[in-house]
C-alpha cells in the first residue's frame, strides 16, 4: 500500500490571543453603555432639579431649609415677595416616617421570624406571596383605604391613646380634631413598608449559619432560646438595614400621605392632632395652582427630598449587604 | 434468634394530651375574652382581639408552666407573639382587599368599561360614563414604560452578571440607589428636563419616561437574580464549543433565563401600573380617547382615582373604588402570572 496523496501543507498554527473577537467587542460596548443608563439618569435629576431650583436656593439660602414659612406675596406694583422654607415639612416627613417606622418594625420582625421558623410550610406560601403583593398594590390604593377604611378605626384608636395617655406631650392635642393627623399617615405609611422590612429581615433570618442554629439545638436551646442567641444578633444588622430602606420609602410617599394628612406649614409634635407635613405630598398640593418663582421652589425642594432618600437608601444598602456577606 | 424491628418514635411530637391542652387552652382564652368584653367597658372588635391574645398568653402559659418551667413558657409566648405579629400583618391586607372588592363591585356596569368620560362627569351617577380612555391610557403608558425600560434593565442585569466589568460594583450600587427615587421626584425631573426646556408638553410619552425611571430598578434586580440561577456549566459549555460571548449569552444564557426575565418585567409593570404622583406632572388628566402617545393630555386609572377620591362626592369616590378594583384586578392578574413563570423557571434547575 503505498501513500502517493499529494502531501498536504501543514496548516499555520492558529495565533493565540485573548483578545475578544469584533462581535464581542460590540457586544461589551453596548451592553456596558446601557449599564452606565442608571448613573446617567441619576445625574440628570440631580442636575435639572438644581438647575430649576437654584434660583430659590439661591435666593433662601440655608433657610429654605431651617425657615418654616412658605409664602408668596405680589404687591400692588407687581413685586413679588417670596418666602419659601421646608423645615415644617421636613420635621413633619420624619415625624410621620418615625411613626411609620414604631409601628411597622416590630410587626414586619415578628412576621419574618414566624415566616422563618415557626410556620407551617403551606401557611407560609401563602404569606409569603401575600407579603409580596402588598408591596405591588398601588400606592393610591392605600391612600384611598387609609381615608375611608382606617381613618374612621384610628380615630377611635387616636382617641384611645389621648384618654389614656393623653399626659405625654406627643398624645397631647390643643382641639378635640382627630382626623387626618401624622398618627393616621404614620399608620398608613407603616402598612406600605412592611412589605419591604418583612422581606429584607426574612432574608436576612434565612441565612442564619446552619451550623450555629444546630449548636443552640445541641446545647439544649428552645426555639426562642435559639432565635434570641443566635439568629437575632446575626440578623440585627439586616433588620437594621431593612428598616432604613423602609424609612426610604417612607420619606419619599406622595400620594397615599396626601389623601390622609392635612398639611400645614407649622411645626407639629402632637402627632394626634389634625396637622402635619409631608415634603412629598407638600409638592403634590402646592403644584396645581404655583407660579413661575414657586415652581422654582418645588423645584428645590424635589431635590432636598431626592438627595435624602438617596442619602438613606445608601445607608440601608451599605448595612444590609454588610451583613449578608458576614454570614456566608 | 429472634429479631425485633425497631418502631420509630417521635418523642417531640405532640401527644393527644398535649393537643388536648393546646385546644382547652385556646377555648378557654375564647370563653374568657368574651367573660370581659361582656362585663367590662372594653367594648368592640379592637377589645375582643387583644383580649384574646392576651388571655391566650397567660392561660397557655399556666399550662405550659407545670410541663416545661419558664423557659419552656418563654418559648411558647415567643411563638404566639410572632403569630400575632402576622395576624395584624395579614389582616390589613385583607382589610384592603375587602374593602376595594366590597366597595368596587357596587359601581361596576358594562358601561364602565367600555365608554369614556366625554359626556359625563365624575359627579354624575353612576351608570353613566366609563373608564375604557383611561383602561387604555394606562395600556399606553405600560407599553412605552416597557418599551425604555426592558432592555435597559435586561443588559444592565447583563452587565452585572455577565461582564462583570470593574464598574460592576459601582452600577449596582446606583441601581440599588435609583429603586429609592421617590416617584413624585421622578416626574418632577421629567417636568424640568422636558415640558420647561422643550416645545413638547404634557403627554403619555413624558408618562412612559418618568414611570421608566421607577421601572428600570425592578427590572435590572430581577432579571439580574434570574440570570445569576443559570448554571455556570451552561456558559462554559457554550464557550468551550467555541462560541463568542455574544453567542453564548444570545443563544444560551437569555433562553435558558427567558421566564424569570418575563417575570422581571411583568413585576416591573406592576410596580409601575399604579403610579400616580409622577402622571400629575407629565400626563395630565383626560376625558377621552387620546390616541397620540406624543402629543395631549392622556386619561389614565391612577389619575382617575385621584380625582375621584379629590372630589369627595359619593358618586365620585364610588367611580374612585371600581376603577382601583379594576387597576387591582390587573396587578394581581399580572403579579399570579409572574409568579407562576417565575415557579416554573425555578423549578427547570
Amino acid at each position: 500500500m503505498s501513500i502517493d496523496a499529494p502531501a498536504k501543507a501543514i496548516p499555520q498554527p492558529r495565533k493565540i490571543t485573548t483578545k475578544p473577537r469584533v462581535s464581542d467587542q460590540i457586544f461589551r460596548a453596548i451592553v456596558t453603555a446601557f449599564s452606565f443608563s442608571a448613573l446617567v439618569i441619576l445625574s440628570l435629576i440631580a442636575i435639572f432639579l438644581l438647575m430649576k431650583g437654584f434660583n430659590t436656593l439661591k435666593q433662601q439660602g440655608i433657610g429654605f431649609i431651617t425657615n418654616f414659612e412658605w409664602s408668596v406675596v405680589v404687591d400692588d406694583g407687581g413685586v413679588e415677595t417670596a418666602h419659601f422654607g421646608l423645615q415644617a415639612m421636613l420635621i413633619g416627613t420624619v415625624v410621620i416616617s418615625f411613626i411609620a417606622l414604631f409601628i411597622a418594625v416590630p410587626l414586619s420582625v415578628l412576621t419574618a421570624l414566624f415566616l422563618t421558623f415557626y410556620a407551617p410550610e403551606r401557611v407560609k406560601r401563602i404569606l409569603v406571596t401575600v407579603v409580596d403583593l402588598m408591596a405591588a398594590f398601588p400606592s393610591i390604593l392605600y391612600g384611598l383605604w387609609g381615608f375611608f377604611v382606617l381613618m374612621p378605626m384610628a380615630e377611635y384608636w387616636a382617641k384611645l391613646i389621648h384618654k389614656w395617655l393623653g399626659w405625654i406631650y406627643i398624645f397631647d392635642l390643643p382641639d378635640p380634631i382627630y382626623t387626618r393627623s401624622p398618627f393616621i399617615a404614620g399608620i398608613v405609611l407603616s402598612v406600605m413598608i412592611i412589605p419591604i422590612i418583612t422581606s429584607v429581615s426574612r432574608e436576612v433570618f434565612a441565612q442564619t449559619p446552619l451550623d450555629r442554629v444546630q449548636a443552640a439545638y445541641a446545647l439544649g436551646a428552645t426555639k426562642w432560646g435559639m432565635i434570641r442567641a443566635v439568629v437575632l444578633p446575626f440578623g440585627a444588622g439586616g433588620v437594621v438595614g431593612g428598616s432604613m430602606l423602609g424609612l426610604g420609602r417612607a420619606f419619599g410617599e406622595t400620594v397615599a400621605v396626601f389623601s390622609v394628612l392635612n398639611i400645614v406649614f407649622r411645626t407639629n409634635f402632637q402627632i394626634l392632632f389634625t396637622q402635619g407635613g409631608n415634603v412629598a405630598s407638600m409638592i403634590i398640593q402646592k403644584w396645581g395652582e404655583a407660579g413661575p418663582s414657586e415652581v422654582s421652589a418645588l423645584m428645590a425642594a424635589g431635590l432636598v427630598l431626592f438627595i435624602l432618600t438617596l442619602f438613606v437608601n445608601f445607608l440601608a444598602n451599605s448595612v444590609v449587604t454588610r451583613t449578608v456577606k458576614s454570614g456566608r | 434468634m429472634s429479631t425485633t424491628t425497631v418502631k420509630p418514635i417521635k418523642p417531640w411530637a405532640a401527644s393527644p394530651k398535649d393537643r388536648a391542652m393546646t385546644g382547652l387552652s385556646f377555648f378557654l382564652s375564647l370563653a374568657v375574652t368574651a367573660l370581659i368584653v361582656e362585663t367590662t367597658p372594653m367594648k368592640g372588635k379592637l377589645a375582643y382581639f387583644f383580649l384574646f391574645f392576651l388571655s391566650w398568653f397567660i392561660i397557655d402559659s399556666l399550662f405550659v408552666i407545670g410541663k416545661s418551667g419558664t423557659k419552656g413558657v418563654r418559648d411558647a409566648l415567643a411563638a404566639k407573639v410572632t403569630l400575632l405579629g402576622a395576624t395584624i400583618v395579614s389582616l390589613a391586607v385583607f382589610s384592603i382587599l375587602w374593602a376595594t372588592v366590597s366597595r368596587g363591585i357596587k359601581g361596576l356596569n358594562f358601561n364602565f368599561l367600555t365608554e369614556n368620560m366625554r359626556n359625563a362627569s365624575l359627579f354624575d351617577p353612576i351608570g353613566k360614563g366609563g373608564i375604557l380612555h383611561a383602561i387604555l391610557g394606562t395600556l399606553m403608558l405600560i407599553a412605552i414604560a416597557v418599551f425604555f425600560s426592558v432592555p435597559m434593565g435586561i443588559l444592565t442585569a447583563l452587565y452585572l452578571t455577565e461582564i462583570k466589568g470593574k464598574a460592576a460594583p459601582l452600577i449596582q450600587f446606583l441601581v440599588q440607589a435609583m429603586s429609592g427615587v421617590p416617584s413624585v421626584v421622578a416626574g418632577l425631573f421629567i417636568y424640568a428636563a422636558i415640558i420647561l426646556n422643550t416645545p413638547l408638553r404634557s403627554s403619555a410619552f413624558l408618562g412612559g419616561l418618568a414611570l421608566t425611571i421607577l421601572m428600570v430598578p425592578t427590572v435590572t434586580r430581577t432579571a439580574q437574580e434570574v440570570l445569576n440561577l443559570v448554571p455556570r456549566d451552561l456558559r462554559e459549555a457554550g464557550l468551550a464549543m467555541g462560541a463568542t460571548q455574544w453567542k453564548t449569552v444570545a443563544l444560551v444564557v437569555v433562553p435558558a433565563a427567558r421566564s424569570g426575565l418575563i417575570t422581571a418585567t411583568i413585576l416591573g409593570i406592576a410596580r409601575i401600573a399604579g403610579e400616580t404622583a409622577p402622571l400629575l406632572f407629565t400626563v395630565g388628566v383626560f376625558d377621552s380617547y387620546n390616541f397620540n402617545p406624543f402629543k395631549g393630555d392622556q386619561g389614565t386609572i391612577p389619575t382617575v382615582v385621584w380625582r375621584g377620591l379629590i372630589g369627595g362626592t359619593p358618586e365620585s369616590v364610588q367611580r374612585a373604588w371600581t376603577s382601583i378594583m379594576v387597576l387591582l384586578t390587573v396587578v394581581l392578574i399580572m403579579f399570579i402570572t409572574a409568579r407562576a413563570f417565575g415557579t416554573k423557571a425555578m423549578k427547570k434547575k
